[in-house]
């Protein structure tokens, strides 16, 4: 039952989280890992820049960062199950998330995911 | 000897884990009502079924493991299973029991069988596994149910093709249907359906692909772990690949099997919400 013969063509918008990924986003995902901890969260909140230079994050990684900019950081390496933890510091769901990076308001991006169900 | 009496699949959806505790009031709620109003009747087979462990077959999402040391599978092995702040917010629950010497045999018996398996005697469970364990027993009633956790990839690709968490499964169906004790089993498999978080397809959501995997998973399971990853992320969504955490659970119980009950909502939060009852045939 496979579906077509395009199977390795890229997925439009979606980006795999491979071995390059990992090895290019390690910084960042580890100091993303980090905000399990409320005591993480609340350090980086005091100095952020101290904090991304702590974890050795790259120029391009902390501007994504200072810029909340959610798919720079997924062009930096960035894996979406830490980066929710980075956008849990500001009280942001994956609804927030997904309008930013659709360049959506988030009602709008929440009719979209509705309009899929009918 | 020890038997698996069925199992269940559910979306384990963070947003659920926050809506749980408020579950009586949202059934008012319009948001929420499709989606709780779905569960009774599964509460009602597990109370009819009385398991005595529950398998619970699930992804971490960056709380036990990070990339530093990222096992394909993982299987805890401890007398308790711990949850913990995962970093935005979702209530901790009280601690999972476990049967570590179940575990023991599951490892041993999939090592046997050349799944090369990390096991962990320590590990903290995430959203993947407490929001399906409260879903399934309202007000945390879980405290008479031992648990196994079984932890797959879906973090770092390359993840495990459907039709290794297929073999997987069955793997670890023969290995709890070799247990000499006399136990009732239930196997969970939590995740999916269709749902997309990052990237500039977050949102999407399939449900025609997802109707096909609610009926084919039933009878013709083997249909589904046809797929590579790539046609999953594809069809199902980036994130929507947890839909190989369904087919271990499949891969576990018998070939032929009777649906209890299945329901399918769009949306909780990004995620097409997917819950399904299987039992075996005897």
């Amino acid at each position: 039952m496979s579906l077509t013969t395009d199977v390795e063509l890229p997925i439009p918008g979606t980006y795999m989280f491979d071995g390059q990924a990992a090895m290019k986003g390690y910084p960042l995902n580890k100091m993303c890992y980090s905000f399990n901890k409320a005591e993480n969260r609340e350090e980086f909140l005091k100095d952020e820049d101290a904090y991304c230079q702590k974890y050795g994050l790259t120029k391009e990684q902390h501007k994504a960062i200072r810029e909340r900019n959610v798919l720079a950081m997924i062009h930096e390496g960035g894996c979406i199950y830490y980066l929710a933890k980075f956008a849990g510091i500001f009280g942001l769901t994956v609804q927030d998330v997904g309008a930013q990076q659709t360049g959506m308001t988030v009602e709008a991006f929440k009719q979209k995911i509705k309009a899929q169900g009918e | 000897m020890a038997r698996v009496i069925g199992g269940l699949t559910t979306s384990h959806i963070p947003a659920i884990g926050n809506a749980v505790p408020h579950e009586r009031e949202l059934l008012d709620d319009p948001y929420w009502k499709p989606f709780f109003a779905a569960y009774p009747p599964a509460r009602a087979w597990l109370q009819k079924m009385k398991p005595d462990v529950a398998v619970v077959i699930y992804n971490d999402h960056g709380l036990n493991f990070f990339l530093d040391k990222l096992p394909t599978f993982a299987i805890g092995a401890a007398f308790e299973y711990k949850n913990a702040d995962e970093g935005w917010g979702i209530p901790t629950i009280p601690p999972f029991q476990g049967d570590p010497e179940l575990s023991w045999h599951i490892i041993e018996s999939l090592v046997q069988e050349e799944f090369d398996i990390t096991s962990c005697q320590e590990m903290l469970v995430d959203h993947g596994f407490t929001v399906p364990m409260s879903l399934f027993w309202p007000g945390n009633s879980y405290g008479g149910i031992k648990t196994v956790p079984v932890c797959i990839n879906t973090v770092q690709h390359p993840l495990p093709s459907p039709l290794r968490c297929f073999k997987l499964g069955q793997a670890i169906g023969r290995a709890i249907e070799s247990y000499p004790k006399d136990i009732k089993v239930v196997v969970l498999g939590t995740g999916g359906m269709s749902h997309q978080l990052d990237g500039e397809r977050a949102g999407f959501i399939n449900k025609k692909f997802d109707m096909l995997c609610l009926d084919k998973i039933v009878s013709e399971p083997e249909a589904l772990t046809k797929y590579s990853i790539h046609e999953l992320v594809r069809e199902a969504g980036a994130q929507g690949a947890e839909f190989i955490l369904w087919l271990a659970m499949r891969g576990v119980l018998h070939r032929k099997v009777t649906k209890i009950h299945s329901s399918y909502h769009v949306a909780v939060s990004n995620t097409a919400t997917g819950l399904l009852v299987l039992e075996n045939a005897a």
